[in-house]
């Protein structure tokens, strides 16, 4: 078993035993689906919607060297820098390079999934600037130095005394128990770091092709300050974020705000296409699109699970996941938890290593039916389970297939079998799951379906 | 070999074994071809007719867009006249205690300043952020606004910047009726008319006031941005 794996047993071992966790959960992701349920009930046709959306990834996912090219030359074109990382550390040392360019000394950031994957901001505090993640439940998590639990909803897990606890011992604060208040001295702390700081870094939900545009969707406002006051921004995204025209938006920004969170569309949804323009009064003077591949093209080598590609990171399908719901995002010890988390780690990190995540789900097919891309999720966990068997199978699991299959296509050795089934049945059901059981890791929590007392054939010919 | 050529060879060598297509799990011969894309042979997008209605008169969408606002929170006050907008503009500044408020120069909004007849930052040809920061309110033109979802859009522009809509603690929006569209889809081609793809370098579609669900899901307003959104529509 992988380290990896053995610490999500553990984890998972301690959390689903942990009722305030469960409780916190339940609460907000009913919250979540009441709100949901509203805003998709509000769409003429949810279903065809998806599969529209579903389509138009397609072909962005399928044409994605047409559209990357276009996206580039049109952001080229207006004064834009574009960096093409292949991996994570390159990514990082571009970011880290243009930082140390623009002599920066504090970095403001809003939330992005693809610097936690790449671990951007310890590289950035290693190499001593001060990094300050703008995103109120980003703030928090940072402050208590762990990573986001959900990919947007990051400090779902906490409670407003927790959060107060944490704000009066980091920050100074007076304790509260209101939201209101507590989101008020988030707001104080970082208001000043937007006018000084020098270097902005943001992620991005959407790549315009058609205009050369990066758009971000955000609730705060944040990111929005962000790309307007400092003098450097820096854009980090996946390469798979394109989409072929402007005028998807209409379809994407309402299906990620309704999956996401129950919105009819999210508070801000801007469209960035350069650094600031003549005729303009503010923004950066420099603006660095970062484009990361990170096995993001092995993923597309795989016709099978490209449509993985496919995922604008609503979290719908973490917050509908029976696994999730009682594990908990923290648990997986990955960047993107849940199902979409479980289907893409083994790519981007190794399969042997995470193969695991492809076991931890009951297979319900939730995930899939929330997606609003219709990433075909659950059979992708089942492709993942194949490809990790088929990579190191066990000669045992070989051997016993093989006797099956032997036995099943032999009738005179498959009617043996049940006679012998029938005779040993008192005394295998009182081995089950002892140590005298050779197969007693899985009979210890499963049933086998009992011996029938006569078989169909033979029930068949008493009737006649 | 360039890191960019890397990632593009990387690319067109996956691309070379062809995916099915969304909904076909793994089989694609046989798969219909969904009304989606039957039309047209390419994705996208006979989507609008999927999504949730902008209305189709401008009484329908001036009613969806008063609907969305209150859902918002956004102070939405459509009025008979740019005097009486002006009017209600003195009694929320009178009422909030406006000492000082940041604008920029268009039609709409020099007659508004003008009409509230106090200090005023113009952004226009650059502004210390400093003092943008300890304004009261920021006031604005928009570029379209949205029934169906209650939206608004302003750019770096013809809005005053990047910072003006979003700094300040309330931005009010200066707006004529005939400012209103539908849907997102009317939206975008309205912005796309007005600017002729000599874009702007931020476009921005703002729903509501700035707002935050983060701490324990309850709705808080005014997380960085402003805590109000007033529109003003005559």
């Amino acid at each position: 078993m992988s380290t990896a794996a053995r610490q999500f047993l553990e984890a998972a071992g301690t959390i689903t035993r942990n009722l305030r966790h469960r409780g916190l959960i339940q609460t907000a992701l009913r919250k979540y689906e009441t709100a949901r349920d509203r805003k998709k009930a509000a769409f003429h046709d949810w279903s065809s919607a998806r599969q529209s959306a579903a389509e138009t990834k397609w072909d962005a996912i399928n044409h994605l060297d047409t559209y990357l090219e276009e996206f580039v030359a049109k952001l080229e074109s207006r004064g834009t820098k574009v960096h093409w990382c292949p991996t994570g550390p390159e990514a990082r040392d571009t970011i880290r390079g243009v930082i140390r360019d623009a002599k920066a000394k504090c970095v403001v950031k809003s939330k992005a999934m693809t610097a936690e994957e790449i671990h951007l901001n310890e590289a950035l505090e290693k190499d001593g600037f001060e990094v300050v993640e703008s995103d109120l439940g980003e703030f928090i998590v940072q402050l208590r130095k762990e990573p986001p639990y959900h990919i947007v909803f990051p400090a779902m897990h906490l409670t407003r005394d927790e959060i107060s606890d944490l704000f009066e011992r980091e920050l100074g604060s007076a304790p509260t128990r209101e939201p209101e208040e507590l989101t008020m001295i988030a707001r104080r702390a970082l208001r000043r770091k937007y006018v000084q700081a020098d270097v902005g870094i943001t992620g991005a939900n959407f790549a315009i092709a058609e205009t050369g545009m990066v758009s971000i969707t955000e609730n705060e406002g944040n990111a929005r300050l962000t790309a307007a006051l400092p003098r450097v921004m820096i854009t980090l995204l996946g390469i798979e974020k394109v989409l072929p025209k402007m005028e998807d938006l209409a379809l994407f920004l309402p299906l990620l705000a309704t999956a996401g969170a129950g919105q009819t569309v999210t508070g801000y949804n801007t469209l960035y296409g350069g650094p600031r323009q003549p005729g303009e009064t503010d923004g950066p003077i420099e603006w660095h699109v970062v484009l990361l591949d990170n096995r993001r093209t092995e993923l597309l080598a795989d016709p099978e699970q490209r449509d993985a590609l496919h995922c604008i990171r609503c979290g719908a399908c973490l917050n509908v996941c029976p696994i999730f719901r009682n594990v908990g995002g923290h648990t997986y010890g990955t960047t993107y938890s849940g199902p979409v988390g479980s289907v893409i780690t083994p790519h981007l990190r190794g399969l042997q290593d995470w193969k695991h995540l492809s076991n931890a789900s009951s297979l319900c097919g939730a995930c899939t039916e929330a997606c609003p891309v219709k990433i075909d999720l659950h059979h992708h966990l089942l492709q993942n389970r194949r490809n990790a068997v088929g990579d190191t199978p066990s000669w045992i699991e070989r051997l016993a297939w093989r006797a099956h299959a032997f036995a099943v296509n032999t009738p005179a050795l498959y009617q043996f079998g049940q006679e012998v089934a029938r005779i040993v049945e008192p005394l295998r059901r009182r081995l089950q799951g002892t140590p005298l059981d050779p197969v007693k890791s899985w009979t210890r929590t499963r049933d086998l379906p009992p011996v029938a007392p006569e078989s169909f054939k033979e029930w068949w010919r008493n009737r006649q | 070999m360039t890191a960019r050529e890397r990632i593009l060879a990387r690319i067109r060598e996956a691309l070379t074994v062809p995916a099915p297509r969304p909904g076909a799990h793994g089989h694609d011969a046989g798969h219909e071809v969904h009304p989606a894309t039957a039309a047209t042979g390419r994705p996208v997008h006979l989507a609008r007719a999927w999504l949730p209605p902008g209305g189709s008169t401008p009484e329908e969408q001036l009613t969806r867009f008063a609907a969305a606002s209150a859902e918002l929170k956004t102070d939405f006050r459509c009025v008979a006249s740019e005097a009486e907008a002006h009017a209600q503009l003195r009694q929320i500044a009178d009422g909030e205690g406006w000492k000082r408020v940041a604008s920029h120069h268009a039609p709409l909004t020099d007659a508004a300043t003008a009409a509230l007849g106090r200090p005023t930052l113009f952004t226009d040809g650059g502004y210390p952020p400093d003092d943008l920061e300890a304004c009261d309110a920021g006031i604005t033109t928009c570029d379209v606004l949205v029934a169906q979802s209650g939206s608004l859009v302003v750019n770096s522009r013809t809005s005053g910047g990047r910072a003006l809509s979003v700094l300040p603690p309330h931005h009010v929006v200066m707006a004529r009726r005939d400012q209103l569209v539908g849907d997102l889809t009317a939206a975008f081609q309205r912005v796309e008319a007005l600017h002729g793809r000599n874009w702007p370098s931020m476009i921005s579609l703002v729903t509501g006031p700035s707002r935050t669900g983060d701490i324990e899901r309850i709705l808080v307003l005014g997380a960085h941005g402003p805590k109000k959104l007033t529109v003003l529509m005559w």
